[in-house]
C-alpha cells in the first residue's frame, strides 16, 4: 500500500534521515521506533508531504491498480487521497469545540460548493447532516459523545490525543500515520489503545503506520518493525526479530 | 451546528427590534442623525467583511480601502447620470464605453462587490502565500497601488478631481438591508463546511492542511468574500456621499475599520456589529473634539485631530488589556 | 553633454533620496530582527524628529548645529518610550496583536502631531549653510545632496563599529539571531531592545532633519509615506539585515527618482512605484536580496 525508497531529508547541512526504505502492506500495522531524534517524525512529515525530501520516492496505492507519488503533492492532496495522521505534540483546533474539531476532518470530501453552502440548498444539507451523524458516530468510538461541546483545549491531554484520532478518522483514511498516541499513557491505558487500534483498524479497513516509544504497546501491536537511529535504517523485521537484534539493542542503551 | 432554537429566536427579536428602531429613527431623527445611522450601517458591512478575512481566517489584511475604492468608484461611474458624467469629465473625457452608461441601484452595487471581489481574487492570488506581516503590509501595498493608480487614470475615474453628483440613492434602508444581507451571510457561511476550514486555518495551518484542507483556495475564498463586501460597501459609501475622490481611500480608512473590528472581537459577528454601530455614532459624537463649541458666554476651542487621538488609545488600551483574548478568543455565534 | 549633466542630477538626487530611505530602513530592520515586528509608528518617529528639530531651532536660542545634534537624542528617547508602553506588554502575545498595536501607535502619533504641531503644513527653517546650490560642470546641485551621503556613510561606519565590536553589539546580534537562547544566555533583553529603538529612532531622526533641509515642508502625516517606503527598502534588501536595509535604500531611492526622469509619463505612478517592487520582491524572493532563507518548522 505504501511503498517509500530511498527516501532523504537534510535541513540545512544536517541530514534527518537517509536512505530510508519501508514497505507497508494493506491491512497490516507496522510501527517506527527508534531513540528521540532519529528521524521519525520527520520521515511522517515527509510522507505527508509537510517537507519535500532531498530524494527518494514514496508510493501509494489505496486500490490495488493505482498509483500515486506522493513526493511534490501537498499535504491537503495527499490527505485526499487517504493518507491521514496524527501529530506528535497534538495539534488541535484548540479554540474550536470537540464536535467542531471532528466535524472540519469531513470537509476534504465536500461535494457541495460554497454557494450551496451559503444558500443551504438541499444537496448541502443532506452532507452536513451526514458529516455531523459521522462526527458523533466518532466520537462516541473515540468516548468523547459527553464532551462534543466542549473546547478542545479544555479537554485533559489523553482525551485530546483520542480527539485527534477521531479527527483524522473523519477525513476517511486508508492509511493511517500514529505519532506516539501513546505518549503519557499509565500500562492500564496503553493496553486500552492497543485495542482501540485494532478495533479501529478493524472497522475502518484501515492501514496503520505508527511511531511509538511504549516498547509494550509496539511489540504487542505491529506486525513489522522499522527501526531507525541517526536518521538510518538499522534492522526491521518481526516484533520476535527485532528484540533480538543486536544493534537495536545498542542503539538503545547506548552501547558503542 | 445545531442550530439553537432559542439563539435564533432571540435574533430573531432582535432584527424585529431594530427594524423598529430604524424605522423610528427614520421617522423622528434629524436628516444629520438619520446619516449617522445610515453610516453606521454601511459600517457594519465593512466590519463585518474584513472580520471575515482577519477575524474568521486567521490572515491579516490591510487592503480594505482599496477594495472599498473599487467599489465606491464601480457605483459612481455606472449610477451617474449621463449628463452628470460630462459635467465631471472636464479633463479628458470618459472612457467611451462608459460614457452612455447608467444604471439602477442594485444592479451597480452588485457590479461593484464582484468587481472587487474578482480584484481580491486577482490580488490574493499571489500575495495570500504570504504570512501575517508580510501579508499586511503586501495587502497594503495594493492598497495604495490601486489608489495611485485611480488618481491616475484620468478617462476612467476623473483622476484625482474624483467624481461629484454620484446619485444619493443610499437611505437608511439601503445601508441596513446590506448590513442585514451581510450578518446574514457571514452567520451561515461560518456555520457550514466552509466557514469551519476558515476557522481550522486560523486555528492551525499545519494540522488544517493535514486534515486535506487546501490552504491556498480557501484563503482565496475567504479573502475573495470580504472583497466582495467591502465592495459593496464602498458603492454603498460612494451613493450616500455624493462625491468620491482617491484621498478618501488612504489607510487611515482601513484603520477605523480595524478599530471596530478589534473592539467588536476577532472572529465575532455580534459584536463586529454593535462596535460598528458605537463607533460610528462616537466619531460623530466627539467631532465637538475637533470642533470649537460656542457656549454663548465662553468660546471653547476645539483642537484638531484629538477625536482621532482618542480612537488611536482606545485601540492601544483594548490590544493592551485584551492581550492574546482580543484575537484568540473566537466567539461563535 | 547636457544629457550627461541631467542624468548626473538626476543620480545625485537619487543617492539623496536612497541615503535617507537607508537611514529610516535600519530603525525598520534592527527592530524586526530582534522583535519580528513591523515597527508600523516608525515612519511617525522620523516625523517626530523633523518637528523636534523645527522647534529647537525657532524657540529656543541653541545654534542649529547643536539642535542637529540633540534632536535626533530627544527622538530616540521617544523610540524607547513607544517600545515601553506599546510593545513591551505585547511581547509574549500573538504576533497580530502587537502589529494592531503599532498601527494604533501609528495613528496615535500622527493625530497627536496633529493636535500638538497643527494640520497646516510649515516651512523647516533650512540654515544658510546648508542652503547653496554648487555647479560642478553643467550640474547644479543643492549643497544637501552631497551632504547627505556623505553623512549617512559615517553614520553607518560607526553603526557598523557599534554592532560588531562593542559588547552591547554584540548582544544585539545574538538576540537577533536566536531570540530564545539570547535570553537565557543572562543578556538583559529589556536594555537591548531600549538600545535598538533608541538607535533606530535616533537615525530616523537624523534622515527627518535631512529630509526637512531637502524637502522643506513639515506636516504631521509626513512620515507616513517615507516610513512605508523605507519599509520596503528594508524589505527588499532583506528584513534584518543591516547592510540588506542599505541596499534596498538606495536601490528604491534611485528607482524612483530614474523612474521619473526617463520615464515622464509615469510621474503620477511615482507613489506605487515601492509597492509593486515590494510585491515583486514578496513573490520572488520573500527572504529579500540579502536575507537568508526562512525555513518553517512543524
Amino acid at each position: 500500500m505504501l511503498n517509500i525508497e530511498n527516501l532523504t531529508m537534510k535541513f540545512g547541512g544536517v541530514t534527518a534521515c537517509s536512505n530510508f526504505s519501508a514497505k507497508i502492506k494493506k491491512g497490516q500495522i507496522v510501527g517506527l521506533i527508534g531513540p528521540n531524534g532519529a528521524g521519525k517524525t520527520t520521515i511522517f512529515n515527509v510522507i505527508t508531504g509537510v517537507y519535500k525530501p532531498v530524494e527518494g520516492q514514496i508510493t501509494f496505492n489505496p486500490k490495488d491498480h493505482k498509483q500515486h507519488l506522493l513526493v511534490g503533492l501537498r499535504p491537503d492532496q495527499i490527505a485526499k487521497l487517504g493518507v491521514c495522521r496524527t501529530f506528535q505534540n497534538v495539534r488541535l483546533f484548540s479554540e474550536l469545540s470537540v464536535l467542531e474539531n471532528v466535524f472540519i476532518g469531513n470537509h476534504l470530501r465536500i461535494r457541495s460548493n460554497v454557494f450551496s453552502a451559503v444558500f443551504r440548498l438541499p444537496s448541502y444539507g443532506a452532507e452536513e447532516k451526514a458529516m455531523y451523524e459521522k462526527s458523533c458516530y466518532l466520537l462516541e468510538k473515540v468516548g468523547l459523545q459527553d464532551a462534543k461541546d466542549e473546547k478542545a483545549c479544555s479537554l485533559p491531554y489523553g482525551m485530546q490525543r483520542r480527539l485527534e484520532i477521531a479527527r483524522a478518522l473523519a477525513t476517511d483514511p486508508r492509511l493511517l500515520l500514529l505519532d506516539e498516541p501513546a505518549a503519557g499513557m499509565n500500562p492500564q491505558e496503553t493496553g486500552e489503545l492497543t485495542r482501540f487500534i485494532r478495533a479501529i483498524k478493524e472497522e475502518f479497513d484501515l492501514t496503520i503506520f505508527l511511531i511509538e516509544h511504549h516498547m509494550d504497546v509496539i511489540m504487542e501491536i505491529s506486525e513489522r518493525i522499522y527501526v531507525l537511529d541517526h536518521g538510518i535504517l538499522i534492522a526491521h523485521g518481526n516484533p520476535g526479530e527485532i528484540q533480538r537484534n543486536e544493534r537495536v539493542v545498542e542503539a538503545y542503551l547506548g552501547v558503542e | 451546528m445545531k442550530i439553537k432554537e432559542k439563539s435564533s429566536v432571540t435574533l430573531l427579536i432582535l432584527l424585529a427590534l431594530t427594524i423598529v428602531g430604524l424605522f423610528l429613527a427614520n421617522k423622528f431623527l434629524d436628516s444629520y442623525k438619520i446619516r449617522i445611522i445610515t453610516l453606521s450601517g454601511i459600517y457594519i458591512t465593512l466590519g463585518l467583511s474584513m472580520n471575515l478575512i482577519n477575524g474568521f481566517t486567521g490572515m491579516f489584511s490591510l487592503g480594505h480601502a482599496g477594495f472599498m475604492a473599487i467599489g465606491a468608484y464601480t457605483v459612481g461611474i455606472l449610477t451617474m447620470p449621463i449628463p452628470m458624467k460630462e459635467m465631471n469629465f472636464f479633463m479628458q473625457p470618459i472612457a467611451p464605453f462608459l460614457a452612455n452608461v447608467e444604471w439602477g441601484f442594485l444592479p451597480a452595487l452588485l457590479a461593484a462587490g464582484i468587481i472587487a471581489g474578482l480584484a481580491g481574487f486577482v490580488i490574493g492570488a499571489p500575495v495570500l502565500r504570504l504570512t501575517d506581516d508580510y501579508l499586511a503590509i503586501a495587502t497594503l501595498g495594493f492598497a495604495e497601488i490601486i489608489r495611485v493608480v485611480f488618481t491616475n487614470t484620468q478617462s476612467l475615474t476623473n483622476g484625482a478631481l474624483g467624481l461629484k453628483g454620484i446619485p444619493n440613492y443610499t437611505n437608511i434602508w439601503w445601508s441596513w438591508g446590506i448590513a442585514f444581507v451581510t450578518i446574514w451571510f457571514m452567520t451561515v457561511l461560518m456555520k457550514g463546511s466552509y466557514g469551519k476550514a476558515f476557522l481550522a486555518i486560523r486555528e492551525d495551518e499545519v494540522a488544517a492542511r493535514s486534515m486535506g484542507i487546501n490552504l491556498f483556495k480557501h484563503k482565496v475564498m475567504s479573502f475573495s468574500f470580504g472583497s466582495f463586501f467591502a465592495g459593496v460597501a464602498g458603492g454603498l459609501l460612494a451613493a450616500l456621499l455624493g462625491t468620491i475622490d482617491p484621498n478618501m481611500f488612504r489607510i487611515s480608512l482601513t484603520f477605523n475599520i480595524l478599530l471596530i473590528v478589534v473592539l467588536g472581537g476577532l472572529g465575532n459577528i455580534v459584536g463586529t456589529a454593535v462596535s460598528a454601530l458605537v463607533v460610528t455614532i462616537m466619531m460623530e459624537a466627539l467631532r465637538f473634539l475637533d470642533e470649537s463649541i460656542n457656549l454663548g458666554f465662553i468660546q471653547l476651542k476645539g483642537i484638531p485631530g484629538m477625536r482621532m487621538v482618542v480612537f488611536s488609545v482606545i485601540l492601544i488600551a483594548v490590544v493592551l488589556i485584551r492581550r492574546e483574548g482580543a484575537l484568540r478568543k473566537a466567539k461563535r455565534v | 553633454m547636457g544629457d550627461l549633466s541631467i542624468f548626473l542630477q538626476h543620480l545625485a538626487n537619487g543617492v539623496s533620496l536612497g541615503s535617507l530611505y537607508a537611514l529610516i530602513a535600519i530603525g525598520y530592520t534592527m527592530v524586526y530582527g530582534i522583535l519580528r515586528l513591523i515597527n508600523f509608528a516608525h515612519g511617525d518617529i522620523f516625523m517626530l524628529g523633523v518637528y523636534i528639530t523645527f522647534y529647537g531651532i525657532l524657540y529656543t536660542p541653541l545654534p542649529w548645529w547643536l539642535v542637529f545634534l540633540i534632536a535626533p537624542a530627544i527622538t530616540g528617547c521617544i523610540g524607547i518610550l513607544l517600545e515601553i508602553t506599546a510593545y513591551k506588554p505585547l511581547r509574549e502575545s500573538p504576533r497580530i496583536t502587537i502589529l494592531i498595536s503599532a498601527i494604533g501607535a501609528s495613528f496615535l502619533l500622527q493625530n497627536l502631531g496633529i493636535v500638538i504641531f497643527g494640520g497646516r503644513p510649515r516651512a523647516f527653517p533650512v540654515p544658510k549653510l546648508l542652503n547653496q546650490v554648487v555647479r560642478l560642470g553643467g550640474v547644479s546641485i543643492n549643497i544637501v545632496a552631497f551632504i547627505i551621503p556623505i553623512i549617512t556613510v559615517l553614520l553607518l561606519m560607526g553603526l557598523n563599529y557599534f554592532i560588531n565590536k562593542t559588547k552591547t553589539g554584540m548582544a544585539m546580534r545574538a538576540l537577533a539571531k536566536d531570540y530564545d537562547t539570547a535570553s537565557l544566555m543572562g543578556i538583559d533583553i529589556n536594555r537591548i531592545i531600549s538600545i535598538t529603538f533608541f538607535l533606530g529612532s535616533l537615525l530616523a531622526a537624523v534622515g527627518g532633519i535631512m529630509w526637512g533641509v531637502r524637502y522643506p515642508q513639515l506636516m504631521p502625516l509626513m512620515g507616513t509615506m517615507p516610513g512605508l517606503k523605507s519599509f520596503i527598502a528594508a524589505v527588499i534588501g532583506g528584513i534584518g539585515n543591516i547592510t540588506g536595509a542599505v541596499t534596498g535604500g538606495f536601490i528604491l531611492g534611485l528607482g524612483e527618482i530614474m523612474l521619473v526622469a526617463l520615464l515622464p509619463r509615469l510621474t503620477g505612478y511615482r507613489d506605487a512605484f515601492a509597492f509593486v517592487l515590494l510585491i515583486i520582491i514578496l513573490l520572488v524572493k520573500p527572504s529579500g536580496i540579502m536575507g537568508d532563507k526562512i525555513t518553517e518548522k512543524v
